[in-house]
This record gives C-alpha cells, structure tokens and sequence, in this order.
C-alpha cells in the first residue's frame, strides 16, 4: 500500500492535467470579456462575476488536490454512498429549493447557490461504474443493463421533477458507456439517431393522417431493410441508400413532387425490405418488432411536441426553422440569431480580446453561462472557436483512450461516463450558439460562469485522472 | 475481442466527427458568410453625426447679419423608455397628454420597425422657456434625451432675399447626395444655398458603441475611426448693411426692387426686394406655418425675389444702351440731330414723345429722354445697309451688342437664380412676323426700352455700373471672401469688355446722364456736393400704371456706387425711382441725408394699394406704343 501513495503524483497523467487547467484558464478570460465593462473593470472584484469565478476555480483546484490524495478505493468504496447522498439532495432541492424562474434545482446560501443537479453526474458515473463492475460476466447481461438503465433514469426523473429537462438529456449520453460494454449494439445507436431523425421531420413536416401512414412506412421500411440486412456484407451499402432516401424524401421531396411519387416510393421500399429479408433469412419476426417501434416513436412524436411546454416547443421550432409564436420570435429567434451573429461577426481572427460589442453589450443572452462560447467567437473567430472544439476534442478522446488502458472494469466505466458527458456538453452547447441544436440550457465545461458547475466538472475529471493512476492495479 | 477493440475507435471517430461538422460548419458563418458581421456593425456601432456649426455671415464692414442660437431637439429611444410619468412630463413639456402618448407609440412603433435602437426625434426645437423647465427633470424621463441643434438667426432683419434660409433637407437631395441625411439642414435659398457647402462645413462621425438597450458605452478603439466635424467658414459679404437697411424702409409699402453695385469691383452693395419679410420668420418652428402665410399673399408676393428674378421692360433707361451701340456702329455722333413731333415721325408719331425741344443732339436726347431719336438711332443701326445687306444681320449685331452687357446672358454670379433676361431671338421675330419679313420699324420699341425686352434689375445695375466703368463690369457678387482668406475669387477679377470700346462713346454718354440730373428729367435726384449721371425710364405695362425706373451712378468721376430701381406702377421715373436711388445714393456717400422733406415723403409713400396686378410678367411681350 506504500508503494502504491507514493507514486500517486508520478502516475497521474499530468497532459489531461494540463489540458484542464488551460481549459480553465481561457474559460476564466473569457467570463472576464463577457462581462467586461470599461467603467468597472477592477479584476478581482469578488462580487463581479469574474472575481466569483476566480473563487470558483481556487475551491475547484482545492479540490482536485484532495481528490488526488484520496486513496484510489475510496472512491469505488463508497460509490453507493456517494450516489445516494447526491440523490438524496436531488430529492430535498425539489422541495427545499428556491424558486428560479420556475424550477426548483438551486440551494441557497447567502449570496452563494448550489445545485445538486450538477454532482449527479459524476455521482451517476460512479455509481454506474459500480454497478456494472459488480454484475460482471457475460451470463448477466440482462441484469447490468437493467440496473444500469435504472440507475440513469434516477437522476433523469429527478431533473425532470426540478424542471432541468437541460440537464435530465445529459444522463442520456452515458448510452455510449452501455455500448462500450457491450450491453447495446452499435446498430440500435444508430438506429436511435434514425429515429430521432425521424421523429425531427415528423414534427417538422407536422404530418398528419395518410401522410403520417406514409412516413412511418417509408422510415419503418428503411429501418427493416437495413436491420435485416445488418452483419451482411452489403448491409452498410443498403442502410446508406435507405437512409439516404428517407432523408431526401423527408426534406424535399416531400412538398414538391407531390403524394404520387411518394406512394409509389413507399411501394417500392416495402418491396425492397420484403425482398431483403427473404434474401436473407433473417428473423422477420424480430425486424417487424423493430419496425414498429421506429414507426410508433416517430408518430407519436408530433404528438408528444403537443406535450412539451411551451418555451421547448418555440425552441424546437426556432431549430426546425418552423414558424414559430409571435411570442418564440421576439424572444427564441432573436437570441438564436443574436448568438449566430455574435460569433460570424468575429471572422477569421475575431475582435480581439475584450473588443467584443455583441456579447459585451448585452446583445446576446445569457452571455457569460450558456453563451459564453459568443464570447470566444467573437473575440477570437475562428481561430479562436476552433481552437477550443479542438482542446475538448482532444482531451474527450484522450480520456477514451485512457479509459482502454485501466486494468480495472470499475476506472473504465467511469473514464467513458467522463467522456461521454463532456462529449454531450460540448455537443449541445456549441450546437445551440450556432443553430445546430435546440436550445438547451446546459453549460458549456470549465467555461460557462458558475461555481456548481465548474466544481462538479472538477471533481468528475479528477476522480478519473486518480483512478488512471492506479490504472496498473485492479480497484473493487 | 476484435469489436470491442473497435469501439474506443467508433466513439473517438465519431466524436471527431461532430467536432469537425462544428469546425465546418463555424468556418462557414465566421469566415464564409458576411451576414453576420454587417448586423453586428449595424447593432452595436452607433455612428454619432457630430454637426459643425454653421459660418456666419457679416456685411462689407463686419457687421453681423446671420449667426447661429442654440436650439434644443427633444429625442427619445423608446426602448429606453420605462416608469415614465407622463403627466409630469406633458406637464413640463406643456404639451396634450392625448398628442404625447400617440406620438410616443408611434415612435415606438418605428423604432421597431427600423430595428434601429438610435434615438428619434421626439420634438423639434423646444422654446427656450420649455427646455430651461424642461431641463431640471430629465433625469426622470429615461429614454429621453436633449440635443443641441444651431438655429439661424438675422440680428438686422434685412436681405432676407439675399440670404435666404436654412431648412430640413427634402428626400430629393437626400436621395441624390450622401452627405445629407434625413433630419439634416441645408441651404434652401439665398446666399445659404450658394454657398452651402462652405457654410455646412463637414459633419464628423464618433463611431460610439451601444449595448442592447441602446445605451452608449463609450467611444470605439477610443476614437481613432472617428472624423472631427469640420466648422463652416464664415463669409464676408459685399452688402452694406446700413444701405439695404435704408433701401428696404424707402420701399416700404411699394412694390419693385433695387440693386447697388460698386462699379470698381463689381460688389453688390444692396439688394431689396420689394416686399420683403422678416427672415427670422423662417426659422425653426415656426417655419413652415410662415412660410405658408407669405406664399398666400399673392398680391405682394413677398417670396419672389424681384431683384433677381422679375423681368421688366427697362424703358427710357435702356436708350443709353442705344447710344453707346449707335456710336460704335458709327451712325451716331453726339452732333447727330433728329426731330421729334410729340412721337417718331416716319411712322406717324409713334412710338409717342412728350413734349420737348426738337431736333435734338445725342446729350438732348439722353437729358430729355426722346423717344423719337432712339426710334431714329435704333433704325439706323438695324437697318444700317452700307454695313448689313438684311435688317436681320443689322439685328443680330445689335443682340450681340446688348449681350456684350450682360443681358439676354446668365452672369455667371454667386447670388442664387440668377436668370438671364430676354432680348428676343432672330427666331422668335421669323416666327412672329414671317421669316425674314420684318424690319426696323416692326421692332421699333426695342430703341425705347420697351416691347418683348425683359430684364431684371440686376441687369439694369450692371448696364449702369459698366457705363459707369467706362466699358467693362465685373461680374457682381455678393460674397467678398470666404473666411480668413483675404484673396479675392479669381472669377471676380476678370473684367468684361463690352463691344462698345471707346470711352469717348461712354463720356458722350455720360454727359447726357449729367444732364439728365442736372437739367433734365431726373433733377430731383440732385444731391448737393455730389455730381450724379442718371436716367429715368418709364416703364409701360399692360397690367396697370407704368414702371417707374431710375438708373444712376455717382460721383461722375470715379464713381462708388451704381443703382438702378424700378418702382412697380408708380408711374414716371422721376416720382419714385429717381427720389429713392437718389437718397441712397447720398446716404451710402455721404452717410447722411440733407433732404429730409423727400426722404419723408418717400418713406411715407404707399403704393400697394393702389397696383392692381403687381405681377412682373416673365418673357411677356409688352408692346411700346
């Protein structure tokens, strides 16, 4: 046990060390830019939000300090502890928390708030960890993946019951750990997106009655076609044609060439899949299952847009370029379009540090949280913005690679929860300042202002570097 | 395990490839597609206009005739525009609470509309009153804000003509030139339309930034892209203030106009409109309801700037022009002697005459104005048959000679509207009488002054100011020097040669202006000391009593001061025109007045009411009789 404490600081992998600490660094100047205001731009200021930041990052670097020296089986020890506690605050913030624009996900202490929401995460990440380290072995399958869809659910209710829908999507992205362990075939991810494609143009198109018909069709035809076709040597040339087709119908073909075309096109792709599967005798039983899993998510998903609140559906309307609400235009198109031109007027090289006018002066929403990457836009251009998408590329996959060397099943996990969470959070949040994605409010890593956030970024991060460091032993 | 090992290469690719569609996809709006950075220009930059102050003007002594007086623009952003308490504010405004609120939506509407979070323009020009209450509770209405604007202001009252007047830019120019915007001022006549570009100066731009709520956030880069507004220069004119003063109380009550010049330099002294206004009506607020009450007194037409642009027939006065051409043309000596019976004998006594010695010589002829020698000398210069096979080319020549004057030709001055006068084309008398079909005697008033002639006073200013030069002018101008500049514009330093060139044509002449005054029918323009040459004219018009005209230029020898006046329907020359110049004359000489009896009369003197169609008729043929 000697041996092993004092070589902790020899085998932590300083380059993500590193990578996070830059990461901070520009995440911090970038906080101080979009607030920044010539009057009043003393630098430490504590009550300014870049003087807060800064407080933030000395609580999280402190942080990061008592995690390294934890012992290593701390962490997989009390993994049930620490997700429970974490759940148990998740379950008091619904009732003790303060109000916020509607959502009750923030403790407040003095001039200072929390929110549990955030350490759910890595919480879930151990506890998943946990969990699937626990039902190890081939013949429980069934188990892990129920328990550990549970145990992602948990906290997705939870967030939902606290109005974070934002932050109740996260928890989804640790699908990616559920494919690294083999509990769900790549092809079902891919379907996934197809479906959520799908369900996309759907509501788009707001498809109704014969029309509805032939969608489902069309999509639950190309699905069939390419599940029966799945592990065949032509099946991903088939699958690409399927899902080419769908997608060029869906977005032209639609509305110009009229019912006609498109009915003999759905013809024809029934025929094809019916063709296919007899071809190659594949179970028509299981497809047809599938198949009509595709088409029941995608009809009803005009329906369940009816359910959204209202805000999510001018958000989804504002992304679908539909048209929205008078209400959705003042307020969710303009913020869309008042980020797209914070970051396009930045150019090839940007404005220059702190010469920002759209993000500084207020232009675009929520500027120093959810918008900050605004801010890097128009500041830095696109040198600037490709720089950052560049430094989270590298340290998601380096963490991905990372997680491939632990000895322990345990670090693994947890590495591709990590990984799969910053990935999801890059993903969206950039997404969204561009138009790429709905609007969902999550924050953008080490960079969005916010002492909960940044601190529950740290700790995820770095209880995986300190695993990594005992990467040469196995952890229970 | 060959696909587990696959997997980290599945995630990393795929996370590579969202991370790269991203990189795309930013290229693409940073560096690919403007769109975005002109909105970011047009949202956050705000391009102050910084306005110069206007050039003032003052008169050939230095007195001040225009300057500029603060005024106070009302401006609101109406985003800004929150917890106001719009009884307090119509209360300080003085302004209906009904008018506020519809404005305040409307401009609210607008701002919308333009996506422009600038200020608008609330209320133009605030009374002094208004804003000096105004200004202690501003800080109460957020969104609003005070400009200062320049307003013109006339210390003297007079020339308003001549300065004419400074006004909101229409979308015309706008539309043509970029240098004016909606909302700017400009130089709508007068001298502060001639020269406007001098008196604007050059407008600056601070390139400011704003936040969302339209709230300036200080100066860009710290101003190196701003341009500092540029002061218009002030101009020193060529009038004499305390003579147009004098000339506009002699023609109070009397329609017509009078032009001064200083033959030496072609400057103009003074030029009266007759009626005229007062030009601080046409500034500011009030401007455009005056504007309306003056264009409706289409009786006295105070707008029209008869000085420049009326056309009148020059009658008698334009015989001296006859004299100088029959000299040149050598058909007329100052021993040259032609009858007179009470009118022009070869065709019948007509034109007319008055009664008066006969024969007479040149002198005679100019001392008593005689209709019938001018008849004689016009006659023989047309139909000058040793010289022109045609009446045509005799006619020709003599056009040629009265455009060497400056008539029937644009002088190319810095006043506005300047138009060119009409001595009739060849053209128009083949048209009129037959090509070729006319001669002498068809046209026989042109010798007197009268028929379809047309000239303005200022025309009729120049003709006295080159005979008093002795056969040269220069251009008259208003305007000395632009600012600190002491050099004169070259322009009005070429002298104009007539085609009359001998100055023994021009004393001859003169000697009969002497007369006219001394012995003739000008006596009452005497001043005691001063030896003025001059001529009356009779002016005759269809539309009522003739024209009284008078042109002068004193002294005799090295003279200062040219002047001609017409005097609407008031009759002989020697009633109104001649007593008026006359009086001008001694006071611009002398600087004061030794015929206090006629200065009287002439200022008491009230002849609107007794034209009935005042109205000078452009290019209208008015036959002599």
């Amino acid at each position: 046990m000697r041996e092993r404490s004092d070589s902790i600081f020899a085998n932590i992998d300083w380059f993500t060390v590193v990578l996070y600490l830059v990461l901070v660094c520009i995440g911090w100047s970038n906080i101080y830019a979009a607030v920044y205001d010539e009057e009043k731009s003393s630098l430490f200021n504590f009550n300014s939000q870049p003087g807060r930041q800064m407080i933030f990052i000395g609580v999280a670097l402190f942080l990061s300090l008592v995690i390294l020296i934890v012992d290593a089986s701390f962490y997989t020890a009390t993994a049930y502890f620490i997700f429970g506690g974490i759940i148990l605050l998740n379950i008091a913030v619904i009732f003790l928390g303060d109000d916020v624009k509607g959502s009750h996900s923030w403790f407040k202490f003095g001039s200072f708030s929390f929110q549990p929401a955030e350490f759910a995460k890595f919480a879930t990440g151990l506890m998943l960890a946990k969990l699937l380290t626990e039902f190890e072995g081939q013949a429980k399958w069934v188990e892990r993946l129920v328990f550990g869809i549970l145990v992602v659910l948990l906290p997705v209710a939870l967030c939902l019951l606290q109005s974070e829908t934002g932050v109740s999507l996260v928890f989804f992205a640790l699908i990616l750990v559920f494919y690294r362990e083999g509990l769900i075939p790549g092809w079902l991810l891919l379907l996934g997106m197809i479906v959520t494609l799908m369900a996309l143009l759907a509501i788009k198109f707001n498809i109704e009655g014969p029309r509805l018909a032939f969608f489902i069709c069309v999509g639950g035809g190309a699905a069939v076609a390419f599940l029966l076709t799945w592990r065949a040597r032509l099946s991903w040339v088939f699958g690409v044609i399927f899902t080419v087709c769908m997608l060029a119908l869906g977005l032209a073909g639609w509305k110009i060439s009229g019912e006609i075309l498109l009915y003999s096109v759905l013809v024809l792709a029934a025929g094809v899949s019916c063709f296919l599967a007899i071809r190659m005798r594949m179970f028509i039983f299981n497809s047809l299952v599938i198949a009509c899993f595709v088409a029941g998510s995608v009809y009803l998903a005009p329906y369940g847009f009816l359910k959204l609140k209202p805000h999510q559906q001018d958000r989804l309307r504002v992304f679908l370029r539909l048209d929205a609400s008078a209400e959705a235009k003042k307020k969710e198109l303009y913020n869309l379009n008042q980020s797209m031109i914070a970051i396009g007027s930045g150019g090839l090289t940007g404005k220059g540090y702190l010469q920002g006018t759209q993000t500084k002066y207020d232009f675009v929403p929520e500027q120093e949280t959810d918008f900050i990457f605004c801010t890097v836009g128009e500041e830095w251009g696109f040198v600037g913005t490709s720089v950052v998408l560049i430094l989270f590329a590298i340290l998601i996959i380096r963490i991905v690679f990372m997680s491939e060397r632990q000895r322990s099943p345990f670090s693994r996990i947890y590495g591709y929860a990590v990984a799969s969470i910053f990935f999801f959070h890059l993903i969206i949040n950039v997404g969204m300042t561009m138009g790429m994605v709905p609007v969902i409010g999550i924050p953008l890593p080490f960079f969005s202002y916010g002492g909960s956030s940044l601190i529950a970024f740290t700790i995820l991060l770095f209880i995986f570097i300190r695993l990594d460091s005992e990467r040469l032993y196995i952890l229970r | 395990m060959n696909n587990e090992g696959l997997r980290k290469y599945i995630v990393a690719g795929f996370v590579l490839l969202l991370v790269f569609t991203y990189i795309g996809r930013l290229f693409y709006i940073q560096v690919v597609d403007d769109s975005y950075k002109l909105s970011s220009r047009n949202q956050a930059f705000y391009f102050k206009t910084d306005y110069p102050p206007r050039g003032f003007i003052y008169d050939r002594k230095g007195k001040l005739l225009v300057y500029n007086q603060i005024a106070y623009d009302l401006l609101v952003t109406p985003k800004m525009v929150k917890s106001l308490d719009t009884n307090d504010m119509c209360k300080q405004l003085g302004m209906d609470r009904d008018v506020f609120v519809k404005r305040l939506k409307k401009l609210r509407e607008e701002a919308f509309m333009k996506r422009d979070p600038r200020p608008l323009i609330f209320e133009k020009q605030l009374l002094p009153e208004v804003y000096a209450r105004l200004q202690e509770h501003m800080y109460k209405y957020r969104g609003f804000e005070v400009q200062t604007r320049t307003v013109r202001k006339y210390p003297t009252n007079i020339a308003a003509h001549l300065l004419g007047y400074v006004g909101e830019v229409d979308k015309k120019v706008t539309e043509k030139n970029p240098y004016y915007r909606d909302g700017d001022y400009i130089g709508i006549s007068g001298v502060e339309k001639g020269y406007e570009e001098v008196l604007r100066g050059r407008k600056g731009v601070s390139i400011l930034m704003r936040d969302v709520h339209g709230n300036i956030k200080g100066k860009f880069k710290d101003g190196i892209y701003d341009t500092a507004a540029i002061p218009g220069k002030y101009l020193t004119s060529s009038l004499d203030a305390d003579l147009q003063l004098y000339g506009e109380q002699l023609m109070q009550n009397k329609i017509g106009g009078i032009v001064a010049i200083e033959p030496g330099t072609g400057e103009i002294l003074a030029l009266i409109t007759s009626p005229t206004y007062d030009p601080n009506l046409l500034v500011g607020r009030e401007r455009t309801k005056n504007y309306v009450v003056l264009l409706q007194d289409t009786i006295g037409r105070p707008l029209f700037n008869r000085a420049l642009m009326a056309y009148y027939p020059p009658g008698s006065t334009f015989k001296l022009l006859n004299a100088l051409i029959g000299q040149q043309e050598g058909v007329l000596t100052p021993s040259t002697l032609y009858p007179c019976a009470r009118g022009y004998p070869p065709m019948g006594g007509k034109p007319k005459c008055h009664p008066h010695a006969s024969p007479t010589n040149l002198e005679g002829s100019i001392a008593t104005s005689c209709n019938s020698y001018y008849s004689y000398v016009f006659r023989s210069i047309v139909e000058n048959r040793r010289k022109y096979k045609r009446s045509v080319d005799g006619y020709t020549a003599w056009r040629k000679y009265v455009q060497s004057f400056g008539v029937g030709v644009k002088l190319d001055s810095d006043l506005p509207y300047v138009l060119k006068g009409n001595v009739p084309s060849v053209e128009y008398y083949d048209k009129l009488h037959g090509k070729g079909a006319w001669m002498a005697s068809n046209i026989i008033s042109l010798g007197i002054g009268q028929a379809e002639l047309g000239i303005t006073p200022l025309q009729m200013a120049n003709i006295t100011s080159t005979i008093a030069n002795k056969g040269w002018y220069y251009t008259p101008h208003i305007i000395k020097s632009i600012g600190d500049e002491k050099e004169i514009d070259a322009k009005w330093k070429v002298k104009h040669y007539t085609m009359v060139t001998d100055t023994q044509y021009f004393n001859n002449v003169i000697e009969g202006m002497y007369k006219v005054v001394e012995a003739g029918t000008a006596r009452i323009a005497q001043i005691p000391g001063i030896e003025v040459c001059g001529k009356t004219g009779t002016a005759q018009n269809p539309h009522g009593d003739d024209h009284s005209v008078f042109v002068c230029f004193a002294p005799k020898d090295n003279p200062k001061i040219a002047i001609a006046i017409l005097v609407e329907n008031s009759g002989y020359g020697s009633r109104w025109a001649a007593p008026i110049a006359s009086l001008m004359v001694e006071k611009y000489l002398t600087g004061k007045i030794t015929r206090p009896e006629l200065e009287k009369r002439m200022l008491e003197g009230n002849l609107i009411s007794k034209s009935t169609d005042p109205k000078a008729k452009k290019e209208e043929p008015e036959q002599g009789e």
